[in-house]
């Protein structure tokens, strides 16, 4: 009954409208407005460039009031040391952008304004003029050059090389989460297969190497503040990204190609919570390559620590071949097999790691 | 003009005649198998509107779930059906969708059905040519896309349900079908699909590069061409050189995903076993993906170029400011739309050095859009504007496009797309730029050409109610989404809830629904107009926006051969607007020197 009152409504005030849509055409050929070239009508005109005129006016003071309204939300908490960069970069080209953005709108809607249409107007004849073509080709190039220079610097600065002390973390990515692995006291990660993965082997590590006796890995992205991190970057099926908001940091999963990503952080998480004020405050980790059905929950928790209580807590991490004893024996006598498996995982891991 | 191209007008015009003492067309060789440039241009247009009311309300579907997250969607159910998972809609349609809209709106709407109708139907009657170079290339062009339609069309009702792995069909989740289950049927019926589909591209714009080149009339030249033409004709080189590519990297995801070849794929587990392929790489999707991608999002726009230029000097009654410099600026991004593809990439794992050259070839692309800009604004100045609907879907062309354009610069540095990249800040930059900004210009077309075209008006007056909910909505739409993209919304999310960092502007994602929706509703305003128009509209006169281009001396509705008498030859450029001395505010291109000695410039007196 309802879906019917509702659908005889719509249909009543579909027929509403086109009965007024009729009476306005018919009433503009009473009152000879048809008979005009089209465009030149008074009323329209006034109407279209008079909007035009409140468009500029009311929608810029909208946008300006709501860009301060959500400033505060817009601003995600900063915590990374190229961060700061990026970000302070990305504020001066929304100045320089904003400036011409402003000037721009403003002539276009003004002139519109302005140079409606006349009966007794005739518009400017005026082709060309080269030296003004001139003018603003040069001045955007000029400014184009010095943002691609900033831009440049900052890039390179950003992916330059890890520096050689920097804390080693593999992250891997499957359907649907995040696995992180450490290289343990050694600080060095075992060679991994994706031949090896098994339900309790999920990176595939290939454990007839020494180096992984000390790998683990644990439930929470732990990184030292004010130290370098390197992100070692892996996919197991598809391609995912890691993208660690607060760290302005984002870097594709591929999987058959390692990707890296080194970042500084500069608050740990519990200065966070106070300096936002939230004590639940948490470093995120999603993934923002389409990777399937669970793509919007992708979520690991990040925790910058103190560097005392990041060894500290390095300390507790128990390796995983010790959580796990029997993954051993299937390493210990590898038969014919896997032999040959796990040195064709060595020199694969060679060849990408020039990667 | 050479005598090679008068001989080829004879040619034409002679077998026009001919073709003159039998007029036996049937219904289905003049309207549905048709070979008339005319009727394949309306094909494509009514295909086109087609799609964009599929396409748009799929975003309205996505937008329900972004906009009110925790809602119960149970009414959907009769449409959706099994997608409704008891009232939550089912996060592998919610990607279907997404992905659909992309594929939809990009090839299907705004390549397609834009450069598909005003290619057809304008180059032809703007050059002074009887019909396309081969019409029967053209019709094939047109029935290839039909097919393709059909095809992806069918995916959406599978099981399965349409491809799900975001418009750009990355491998491997686009090469596995247990990745999830858009890659199932879904993806071969996409790729079959648009297989097709660049079939039919390469078959259309072969023929426009030909007729473009080869057809124009007496007194032509490429230097008296509107910048339509010019638009048109460029827009076609692009995509005969960069649809091949996509080909192939459709053609390898193919054989990845049915004859167990590695081009993409290297060291899977997946759905609990380690797949064979080995040695391929995902990477070299994307840069063939994007070397067709990049241009392409300039095959989407610089058709709208040329027509909102035609129509801002036509109703500014003012020349093009810039004549030359606007065909400058369209070759330089013509070219340079080439050599940027990868900046869709830079956290790709690609090498960062080569993040370097493309952010620098990238930011240049700003210089020639910048100096259009400029060129209109300097058009407006000082003219005498009738503010017809199509002059107001420019004006709002030309605001989309800077609010859109200028976001470019920013995710064009490769330092700050680190931050920006697959968020909502790039979604309402492209969307802005070359979503709405094509949209504006494919109205702009319809609005103008629609009297050559059925012979009669469309409804102003409605034109305007159209244009002002549509630019309002537009607005509302993309510019908070800058908002969610500068605080790192990753897009093709189902749901933000999950990440404490997302949870705030739920608000504002409603919001932008309500905006969304009353947007599409204003789109049924155009609907009704277009339709009621062909059937009701007021008859249009020859020429009844006063314009000089060749297209307004044929009759109110051209008939076979557009011409009914012999092709008029060209004099002038088609700017000649308010010159001074001259009687009118408009000279036609088919008016000779001598018959305006009053207004003709010192250096047009010699060609009196």
């Amino acid at each position: 009954m309802i879906t019917f009152a509702i659908g005889l409504s719509i249909f009543l005030l579909i027929v509403v409208l086109f009965l007024l849509f009729r009476i306005g055409t018919l009433a503009s050929i009473f009152r000879g407005s048809s008979q005009r070239a089209l465009g030149t009508t008074k009323t329209s005109n006034k109407v279209n460039s008079t909007l035009l005129l409140i468009f500029l006016i009311g929608g810029g003071a909208a946008f300006f009031w709501s860009f301060a309204q959500s400033w505060d939300e817009m601003n995600q908490p900063l915590a990374s040391v190229h961060g700061e960069w990026t970000d302070s970069l990305f504020w001066t080209t929304m100045v320089v952008i904003g400036i011409v953005f402003v000037i721009t709108q403003i002539l276009l809607f003004v002139y519109s304004y302005k140079y409606q249409h006349q009966d007794n107007k005739r518009a400017y004849y005026y082709p060309h003029n080269n030296k003004i073509e001139i003018v603003w080709t040069l001045i955007p190039a000029v400014v184009m050059a010095l943002l691609v220079f900033a831009g440049w610097k900052t890039w390179t600065k950003i992916t330059s090389a890890a520096p050689e002390e920097a804390v080693v973390v593999e992250v891997v990515g499957k359907q649907f989460n995040w696995i992180v692995r450490y290289p343990g006291a050694d600080g060095k990660l075992g060679v991994a297969n994706y031949k090896l993965i098994d339900a309790v082997n999920e990176l595939g590590v290939d454990f007839s190497d020494p180096n992984s006796h000390d790998d683990f890995m644990p439930m929470q992205l732990h990184v030292p503040k004010g130290k370098p991190v390197l992100l070692k970057i892996r996919a197991r099926d598809v391609i995912h990204s890691v993208f660690m908001p607060h760290f302005r940091l984002k870097m594709d999963a591929v999987p058959g190609m390692p990707t890296k990503f080194w970042f500084v952080p500069t608050k740990t998480t519990a200065e966070m919570r106070s300096e936002t004020g939230n004590a639940d405050f948490n470093y995120e980790l999603a993934c923002t390559e389409i990777c399937g059905r669970g793509h919007f929950a992708m979520r690991f928790i990040v925790v910058v620590d103190e560097p005392e209580d990041y060894e500290e807590w390095l300390a507790q991490q128990k390796p995983f071949v010790e959580q796990n004893p029997d993954i051993l024996a299937k390493f210990s006598s590898p038969s014919q097999e896997q032999l040959v498996l796990s040195k064709e995982a060595e020199k694969a891991e060679e060849v990408k790691s020039e990667l | 003009m050479s005598s090679a191209d008068i001989s080829i007008h004879k040619d034409v015009h002679h077998a026009h005649d001919e073709h003159d003492h039998h007029h036996d067309q049937n219904f289905i060789e003049k309207y549905i198998f048709s070979q008339d440039h005319k009727v394949i241009g309306k094909q494509f247009l009514f295909m086109g509107i087609f799609w964009a009311f599929i396409g748009g309300f799929l975003s309205i579907l996505f937008r329900l779930q972004l906009g009110w997250p925790e809602a119960t969607f149970t009414f959907l159910e009769p449409i959706l059906g099994g997608w409704i998972e008891n009232g939550k809609l089912n996060p592998e349609f919610y990607l279907a969708m997404v992905t659909m809209h992309g594929t939809i709106m990009v090839f299907f709407v705004l390549t397609a059905g834009l450069s598909g109708t005003f290619f057809n139907f304008l180059i032809p009657l703007q050059i002074g040519a009887r019909d396309m170079a081969s019409g029967f290339m053209n019709m094939l062009s047109f029935w290839f896309f039909f097919l393709a339609s059909v095809i992806l069309f069918i995916s959406l009702f599978l099981d399965s349900g349409p491809a799900a792995g975001g418009w750009t069909v990355y491998p491997p989740l686009s090469a596995l079908p247990q990745a999830i289950e858009g890659s199932k049927s879904g993806m071969t019926l996409w790729l079959v699909a648009m297989a097709l589909f660049i079939v039919s591209q390469l078959l259309g714009g072969v023929n426009y590069i030909t007729t473009v080149i080869n057809l124009r009339t007496k007194g032509m030249s490429m230097t008296k061409m509107p910048l339509t033409i010019w638009s048109f004709f460029l827009t076609a080189v692009l995509g005969l050189l960069s649809f091949p590519v996509l080909f192939s990297a459709a053609l390898l995801l193919i054989f990845d995903r049915s004859f167990g070849t590695s081009f993409y794929l290297s060291d899977i587990y997946i759905a609990g076993e380690a797949l064979a392929n080995t040695g391929g790489s995902p990477i070299l999707f994307q840069h063939l993906f994007w070397f067709l991608g990049h241009p392409e999002v300039y095959i989407v726009i610089l058709p709208s170029f040329g027509m909102v230029s035609e129509v801002i000097s036509t109703n500014a009654r003012k020349p093009i400011f810039g004549y030359r410099a606007m065909i400058g600026s369209l070759l330089g991004i013509a070219l340079l739309s080439f050599v940027v593809w990868a900046h869709h990439m830079f956290v790709t794992g690609m090498n960062p050095f080569l993040g370097s050259v493309f952010m620098f070839l990238t930011l240049i692309i700003a210089v020639p859009s910048a100096v259009k800009v400029f060129n209109w604004l300097a058009t407006l100045w000082r003219g005498n504007i009738r503010f017809t609907a199509a002059m107001m879907f420019s004006i709002g062309f030309v605001s989309l496009f800077i609010s859109g354009g200028l976001t470019g610069i920013i995710l064009g540095n490769s330092s700050l797309d680190i931050h920006l990249h697959d968020t909502y800040f790039v979604i309402a930059h492209f969307h802005l730029v070359m979503g709405a900004a094509a949209f504006f210009g494919m109205f702009t077309g319809v609005y103008h050409w629609f009297p050559k075209m059925f012979g009669r008006m469309m409804d102003e007056k409605l034109g305007y109610v159209h244009f002002w909910l549509t630019f309002v909505a537009v607005y509302l739409v993309f510019m908070p989404m800058h908002y969610l993209g500068i605080a790192g919304f990753p897009r093709r999310y189902y749901s933000w809830t999950t990440f404490d960092s997302f949870s705030m502007f739920s608000d504002m994602n409603a919001f932008i629904s309500i905006a969304a929706i009353i947007g599409f509703g204003a789109q049924f305003i155009f609907l009704f107009n277009f339709i009621y128009s062909i059937f009701k509209g007021r008859r249009a006169s020859m020429n009844p926006w006063h314009s000089n281009t060749l297209e307004w001396t044929t009759p109110p509705l051209p008939g076979h051969g557009n011409w009914p008498g012999e092709i008029p030859a060209v004099y002038r450029w088609p700017y000649d607007y308010s010159k001074p001395g001259a009687p009118e505010d408009y000279i036609p291109q088919t008016v000779p020197f001598s018959e305006t000695q009053s207004s003709n410039l010192p250096h047009e007196k010699d060609l009196e």
